[in-house]
């Protein structure tokens, strides 16, 4: 990789500045997704910024009608988590399949949002479940927050502090993994919280999305057969050595179905 | 440059770095740890699996100055002497290695998963070990040794 400054910042004001300060400045939490393209020399930050000194960002509570997560919590600790099992099942269990162990111990929330990988899995839960990134600078709902391939909505400088889950009725997240990287190929989790539903697709676009047809259907059956008639047309999903857009566009009408039976399949007291 | 200071297999090693050393880099060719391995690279593989404040990670994605002023447990840190850790003669007993190239990994990545079940079903083995590849063993004799592995250290308490 090419070289850079690295600098160990101690508070989130002191990281905003050393970045606003950097020619071509990045943050770094668990380092899983930025790494790889460090080594690949896919990007080249003239200036590293370790969030890892920071107090305060690694934590799980539940807030009244909310899970919050903190930026710097990391995967494996989320999986297992007997307050994120008990709040949001299907966050945990979705947490507990990505990538593999020891990525799990140091990819976190934060980074894994902040990156805007088109099939990460965090992302999906987000829009769906309707959660809030809290920043150093105003909290941003998440659907505002996923703005395409790699980008978010994120100023320079600006840090993810937390990020709040409201607590669904039932939830459930199916994907389709890439055998070898694990990542969704397609991925559809589906929330139901007071009538309503959400229901958000990864792995299809440049951005995770959420469809209105579905969710409408879904809100007047809760049902996998709601969904049947509903076909997702390929134009403008993503084509590559994993899949067409056909297949995607099958994909998808299929991981919804599977996330709705599970979903359905949960009983809230 | 940097200067980082790592408790290695419990011996604190100082040494300066440039910031994109990678943590297998320092700990193969810094200190001349060799039996941590770089198979893929990519984050995929598992063999580069070394123990950092006790959890298991991939340091071929990790760099030296992440883990400044930490704890690392390579492979070389496990035996006492001429004395293998339980987790090594289980391996050995099992025929769980064959070209050994992926074994630091796998040995490392049990390890963390004991440390979280002592006594770990298969399911969870398996389960445990989807970040660990190997192309000799076909991994039966791999998930029997860390079966026995376990079970060793229970009983060693």
């Amino acid at each position: 990789m090419h070289d850079f400054n690295y600098h160990e910042p101690t508070t989130l004001a002191e990281a905003a500045a050393i970045l606003r300060a950097a020619r071509d400045g990045a943050f770094i939490a668990g380092g899983m997704s930025l790494i790889p393209a460090l080594k690949q020399r896919r990007v080249r930050p003239s200036d590293l910024v370790d969030l890892r000194l920071i107090d305060g960002l690694n934590f799980i509570r539940r807030d009244a009608g909310a899970l919050v997560i903190g930026a710097m919590t990391r995967h494996e600790e989320v999986a297992d988590s007997a307050l994120v099992r008990g709040a949001i099942p299907d966050l945990a269990r979705l947490v507990g399949e990505m990538a593999d162990p020891s990525v799990r111990n140091r990819a976190t929330i934060g980074g894994s949002i902040a990156h805007g990988d088109p099939a990460a899995d965090y992302a999906p839960a987000l829009l769906a479940l309707g959660a809030t990134v809290v920043t150093t600078e105003r909290t941003i709902t998440a659907d505002a927050f996923f703005t395409g391939a790699f980008s978010t909505a994120l100023r320079k400088g600006e840090i993810i502090k937390a990020v709040s889950f409201p607590i669904a009725d039932a939830a459930a997240y199916v994907k389709f993994a890439n055998t070898a990287s694990r990542y969704a190929v397609v991925g559809v989790f589906v929330a139901r919280r007071a009538g309503a539903v959400r229901l958000a697709v990864t792995g299809a676009k440049a951005k995770v999305f959420r469809i209105g047809q579905m969710e409408a259907a879904l809100e007047r059956s809760f049902a996998p057969d709601a969904v049947n008639d509903i076909a997702i047309a390929p134009w403008g999903l993503t084509a590559d050595i994993h899949g067409t857009a056909e297949y995607r566009a099958h994909l998808i009408g299929v991981m919804a179905q599977r996330a709705v039976a599970a979903a359905a399949r949960q009983r809230r007291s | 440059m940097a200067r980082v200071s790592i408790d290695v297999n419990g011996r604190q090693e100082a040494r300066e770095v440039t910031p994109r050393t990678l943590l297998v880099e320092f700990l193969r060719d810094h200190l001349g740890l060799t039996g941590t391995h770089v198979g893929c690279d990519t984050t995929q593989c598992g063999c580069c699996i070394v123990l950092v404040d006790g959890k298991s990670v991939n340091s071929c994605t990790m760099l030296a100055v992440q883990a400044n002023g930490a704890s690392v447990t390579t492979i070389e840190g496990l035996a006492e002497g001429d004395k293998l850790h339980p987790m090594q003669a289980a391996f050995r007993a099992h025929h769980a290695l064959q070209c050994g190239f992926c074994t630091p990994g796998f040995v490392m990545s049990a390890l963390d998963l004991v440390q979280r079940k002592k006594n770990p079903s298969e399911a969870d083995i398996r389960y445990w070990l989807l970040g660990n590849m190997c192309r000799c063993t076909g991994y039966q004799n791999i998930i029997a040794a860390i079966k026995a592995g376990a079970a060793a250290m229970a009983q060693d308490g």
